[in-house]
């Protein structure tokens, strides 16, 4: 019996390693958010009440769980500001995915069809950006972007456009800045499932009597599905909760929640109200991605 | 119930002067050859003899560098795969890992214009030819290899094809396995009549599916018949060591060619025997091939010396060695009393001997 409790034990020591470590820097770090949220801005430091008195022992977590409550995220529901943001959010991260599967795709698959001498170089060229910080590279864009910045001058030059075009601090800006950040989160996923797909398939199914293109739409597609799902989570998660893009090329009228969340913690000093915010955030990021999961390997045990 | 196949009127393929050469390397040298519709062809040889590639330019992955390829008359040049005529069974069998066993076989059928229950239909049919009925909606990586062979070939002749192309058809199976479905394959080809064309690396294999075998060597046809012609009247020494056991004797040819019994100079003595092909000018260098069980051991002919005699069931080998050094290895019914140690005489009918150039090829 008990050699069997140690098998079980031995058996869940290689899982625990990773689950400790989320447990560790995000469960707990988590529930301290939460309970921020459910607390009250308060002219303090820390600002918000209540806060535990460790010395009062459990009295002390008694008095501090009675004086919490759901005031922010009612704020959150009654203010319609925060809607259009978590609105916007999701609808530049969708947006901006489908964009990323229409650039990254082609990029993937040309990268696995490359001469498998050159596919390291490829891989490595796509990986190149993240040497340098992923500020300066936004802030590289402005320089590209603004009124006399390097398009609208290329434009100019070859005569598409007679005067500048705004582009700068429009949602446009935002759109190209994430499609450029997150292109290696679309094209690498998707370039492993490709590189590995056998070549042999598409042959089979040309040979019974497939074109290209439906030989790519009934197997090089759907067999690249797993990629494609890595790569649109990877992308539309941290889309979502998005600080800098928006920020620096989308103006002060962009409303997405990265920025609701930043102004409500560093302007307003309101981080009760801006922990609601980051609880809602991770709600609407996580939800799909759990639900999906489920329904994908509810998918893969089908007999 | 399937009914009994119609004489073949379709499903000859002619290669013209077929060269297919990658950068520098010449993977297809010059390949003449005509398959009878309705027949098994199978091309034998090492891998890299251009077999594979030749099978290839036919399905229309590699068009070729010269030549023409055509199929009742018809030249395939630049058809592309997909509207040819002729359907290939991977050596990997490709399986589409995402569609069950049934949708795989209705793949080809899918791409033409056939309604759902004519599909169905087929499919249904296939699935009987292979006995695969039970296993319709399992995936490919719920398969056994047997059965994976099943599916690729039920699939493969879904489409009825003119000319099926099987590439290393049971080179994933193992052997028991592949000796029971080489006869299966064979029954199934007798039964529909598809003309087919085989490639395989094992003589054996080559030897049981084919009417006739094409060997390959370096991008070459080296010699084109049925098993017993080249396995009696090889061409080359490459030929006559592919398909068995064979002795080779060395020397230099007498006066004589093609057609006729010539005798060679050897250092055994001068030697008769036939020259089927044409082995060289008289006082070239030629070899003598002789199969074992050609070689019979008795009180006449070349002396030797008995080294030993191993039991093999149906047979005994004998090695016998020469007076110049050389072994030479006979075969004989069992019960023949000969001990090991023995002087003996081998002899040999000078029609059961072959004589071929001396290049190895």
């Amino acid at each position: 019996m008990t050699g069997r409790l140690r098998e079980s034990l031995r058996r869940l020591r290689l899982p625990a390693v990773p689950l400790l470590w989320l447990l560790a820097f995000f469960g707990l770090p988590f529930l301290v958010v939460v309970k921020i949220s459910l607390s009250d801005p308060a002219t303090a430091l820390p600002p918000y009440t209540p806060v535990l008195d460790w010395d009062a022992g459990l009295a002390g977590w008694a008095d501090v769980l009675a004086a919490l409550d759901f005031e922010n995220y009612r704020t959150l529901v009654a203010d319609p500001l925060y809607l259009e943001a978590g609105l916007t959010s999701l609808a530049v991260a969708l947006g901006a995915t489908g964009l990323l599967v229409l650039v990254g795709y082609p990029i993937a698959y040309a990268m696995a069809r490359a001469p498998k001498a050159w596919q390291p170089l490829l891989v490595a060229l796509m990986v190149i950006p993240f040497w340098t910080s992923f500020l300066i590279r936004v802030y590289a864009w402005i320089a590209i972007l603004k009124g006399d910045g390097l398009l609208n001058q290329a434009l100019m030059a070859l005569g598409l456009i007679s005067k500048p075009v705004e582009i700068l601090n429009t949602p446009a800006a935002v759109m190209i800045g994430v499609v450029y950040a997150y292109l290696p989160f679309m094209v690498l996923p998707l370039y492993a499932v490709l590189e590995r797909l056998d070549r042999g398939l598409v042959e089979a199914a040309r040979d019974l009597g497939a074109s290209r293109l439906s030989a790519f739409r009934t197997v090089t597609l759907p067999l690249s599905l797993p990629g494609l799902v890595a790569g649109a989570l990877l992308c539309v998660i941290p889309i979502t909760g998005e600080f800098i893009i928006p920020d620096l090329l989308g103006g002060p009228d962009t409303l997405m929640l990265g920025r609701v969340l930043w102004s409500e913690f560093f302007s307003n000093r309101d981080w009760p109200l801006a922990s609601a915010v980051a609880v809602v955030l991770l709600v609407i990021v996580a939800g799909p991605v759990v639900l999906f999961r489920e329904a994908e390997s509810r998918r893969l045990e089908r007999p | 119930m399937t009914t009994p196949a119609p004489p073949p009127a379709t499903g000859r393929l002619r290669f013209e002067a077929i060269s297919k050469r990658f950068d520098t390397h010449l993977a297809v040298d010059g390949v003449d050859l005509d398959l009878a519709p309705g027949a098994v062809f199978c091309l034998l040889g090492p891998s890299g003899c251009g077999k594979s590639t030749l099978l290839r330019l036919t399905a229309g992955f590699e068009e070729p560098s010269a030549g023409r390829i055509l199929l009742d008359g018809q030249d395939l040049a630049g058809v592309p795969p997909h509207r040819r005529p002729v359907n290939m069974m991977f050596q990997s069998y490709a399986l589409f890992p995402h569609r069950d066993v049934a949708r795989n076989v209705a793949y080809g059928l899918e791409r033409e214009a056939l309604s759902r229950s004519e599909i169905a239909a087929r499919v249904a049919e296939m699935l009987r030819l292979v006995q695969l009925e039970a296993l319709s909606t399992r995936r490919p990586d719920q398969l056994s290899g047997g059965q994976r062979q099943r599916v690729a070939l039920a699939r493969a002749l879904a489409k009825r094809p003119r000319v099926l192309l099987l590439d290393e058809p049971l080179g994933a199976l193992d052997r028991a396995l592949r000796e029971e479905t080489q006869a299966e394959l064979r029954a199934l080809q007798r039964r529909l009549g598809t003309t087919f064309v085989v490639v395989t690396h094992d003589p054996a294999e080559a030897m049981v599916l084919a009417d006739r075998i094409g060997v390959m060597a370096a991008g070459r046809l080296v010699q084109v018949g049925p098993a017993a012609e080249l396995y009696e009247r090889p061409a080359t020494r490459y030929v006559a060591g592919l398909l068995g056991d064979v002795n080779l004797i060395e020397g230099r040819l007498g006066e004589g060619g093609a057609g006729t019994l010539r005798s060679l100079d050897t250092p055994l003595g001068p030697l008769r025997a036939f020259d089927h092909h044409g082995a060289g000018a008289a006082g070239a260098p030629g070899l003598l091939a002789l199969r074992p069980e050609r070689l019979t051991l008795g009180s006449e002919g070349l002396p030797g010396t008995l080294l030993d005699a191993t039991y093999l069931g149906e047979k005994i080998l004998y090695r016998v060695g020469m007076a110049d050094g050389r072994v030479l290895r006979a075969s004989g019914a069992p019960g023949a009393g000969f001990s090991a140690g023995a002087p003996v005489h081998l002899a040999f009918a000078p029609e059961a001997a072959s004589l071929l150039p001396a290049e190895p090829a």
